[in-house]
């Protein structure tokens, strides 16, 4: 039984290697991107536009107003990483409708790459809101004792993301994969079905919790703002 | 092992790629066709309301100068009106006047005609009468008028008696002048005589008689001395009948101003 698209090799060199995960990711890429270049060319300023400058706009409003949600307020800042996390998720997830093709997040090395960018990213975002002194600082709060368990809890957490992504896209794709073993014929559509929501789903949780711990990276000092009513 | 760190690497740059990528492509050019129709929208709702509130403002101006320009047109309207009532009054006025005038005017002329129509008509009637009787005289007696009138006057000077005789006696005798007897035509030096006669048998003095002719007499004869007067004359009937015409003038005059 495969378990993941690395296996299928196209090409190997050496280390290097051009796997199924690498080429889908690429192809994914390219109709994201085209999409976007297509829709984004010839934008309306104007008060009537496109239907799909129209889809566009309430794709991206929509993440920016979860962010938002999340207790980011510049949530602009964020929108490329946290917004591009959830479509490429989302992107692998619906395009398993597709015959043939092979979701590259059921690889746990996309995930893991994934859960890493994330990594990084939290630490980079809070030196970049409140400076390398000011973010080293948030984690001797409220004292110097708690500099251990802060640090265990940075690891932590960041460890957890990863391994629950790397679960939530194992399992969806193991199930389908045990069931088509059992009934090939009728469970495939359904658990396609089944697996779009679940995917879509993943890729929520997935950007909703980078987005949780850059907010905890980020406002760790700053004062609560006030709620609008 | 299900973690290929090739993999991995691969991804996490591909993934960093897509992020640059789409931002290029995505977020910024969408964000900023938002960002630039919100501008748009919030610049017309102002412009919007600032064309309300000057809309607002033109047309409470406009009201204003509604109410001003009602309020001169009555207050020059009630001008003109009393104006016009004042200029009716006026006019009617001098209208009455010129009525008034005119009407005075014309009954003056009308008394005036009256008058000279009266004087005319009784110098006619005297002449008239005096030719009449003057000719009746001659053609039934065989006198003239003349002669006849200074006979009348003598039995009138003799018929005399009582307290006028004495009176006429009396201003006969302290007259410093003569006697002046009038007549309408030349007495005859016998009709003086005997006038002069008459005087004298009758009132017992010798009083110096100066006798004048005038024609205002009409066919009479007449005389005075010391304020007394004695005579006959057609004026004196010819007064009377003129009298009774000037009243039925007068009436007719009256009845005419009451119309």
């Amino acid at each position: 039984m495969r378990l993941t698209p690395d296996e299928i090799i196209f090409w190997q060199y050496g280390f290097l290697k051009l796997n199924a995960t690498i080429v889908f990711t690429w192809a994914l890429m390219l109709v994201l991107v085209v999409g976007s270049i297509l829709v984004t060319h010839r934008l309306s300023r104007d008060l009537s536009r496109s239907r799909w400058q129209n889809l566009l706009e309430i794709l991206v409003t929509g993440i920016e107003q979860q962010i938002r949600e999340v207790g980011l307020h510049e949530a602009r800042t964020y929108l490329g990483f946290l917004g591009t996390l959830f479509l490429f998720v989302a992107a692998a997830t619906l395009a398993t409708v597709i015959p043939g093709y092979e979701p590259p997040t059921g690889s746990l090395s996309t995930t893991t790459a994934l859960a890493l960018c994330v990594l990084v990213a939290v630490p980079l975002f809070g030196i970049a809101d409140q400076g390398l002194g000011g973010y080293l600082k948030s984690y001797m709060e409220p004292t110097v004792m708690m500099l251990p368990f802060n640090l265990i809890s940075e690891v932590s957490r960041t460890l957890a993301l990863a391994v629950r992504l790397f679960g939530n896209m194992m399992s969806g794709a193991m199930i389908i994969a045990i069931l088509l073993t059992i009934t090939p014929f009728l469970f495939p559509i359904l658990m396609t079905a089944l697996g779009l929501l679940t995917g879509m789903v993943q890729a929520y949780i997935f950007s909703i919790l980078a987005a949780v711990y850059i907010a905890a990276a980020t406002r760790t000092r700053k004062p609560k703002p006030v709620a609008k009513p | 092992m299900l973690i290929d760190w090739f993999t991995v690497g691969a991804q996490a740059i591909n993934f960093l790629v897509l992020v640059w990528l789409l931002k290029r492509f995505l977020y910024r050019p969408i964000l900023d066709a938002i960002d630039a129709r919100e501008q748009r929208i919030s610049a017309e709702l102002a412009d919007a309301d600032a064309k309300r509130a000057e809309a607002r403002q033109e047309r409470e101006t406009f009201q204003q100068k509604n109410e001003e320009f009602d309020r001169q047109r009555a207050a020059l309207l009630a001008e003109a009106t009393d104006a016009a009532k004042a200029e009716r009054q006026r006019l009617l006025d001098e209208a009455r006047q010129a009525a008034d005038a005119l009407r005075a005017k014309r009954q003056d002329a009308l008394r005036q005609e009256a008058d000279q129509l009266n004087q005319a008509l009784s110098k006619r009637t005297r002449r008239e009468v005096f030719a009449i009787a003057r000719k009746t005289l001659t053609d039934l007696a065989g006198v003239s008028l003349d002669e006849r009138l200074v006979e009348v006057f003598i039995e009138r000077l003799r018929a005399m008696e009582g307290e006028a005789h004495a009176v006429f006696a009396e201003a006969l005798k302290a007259a410093t002048e003569p006697v002046r007897v009038r007549s309408a035509f030349e007495l005859h030096a016998v009709q003086r005589a005997m006038i002069q006669a008459a005087l004298n048998s009758d009132f017992a003095t010798e009083v110096p008689v100066q006798f004048d002719a005038g024609p205002d007499l009409v066919g009479g004869i007449e005389l005075t001395v010391h304020g007394q007067r004695i005579g006959w004359s057609i004026a004196d009937y010819l007064r009377s009948l003129e009298q009774g015409v000037g009243e039925l003038l007068n009436g007719q005059s009256g009845v005419a101003k009451s119309e």
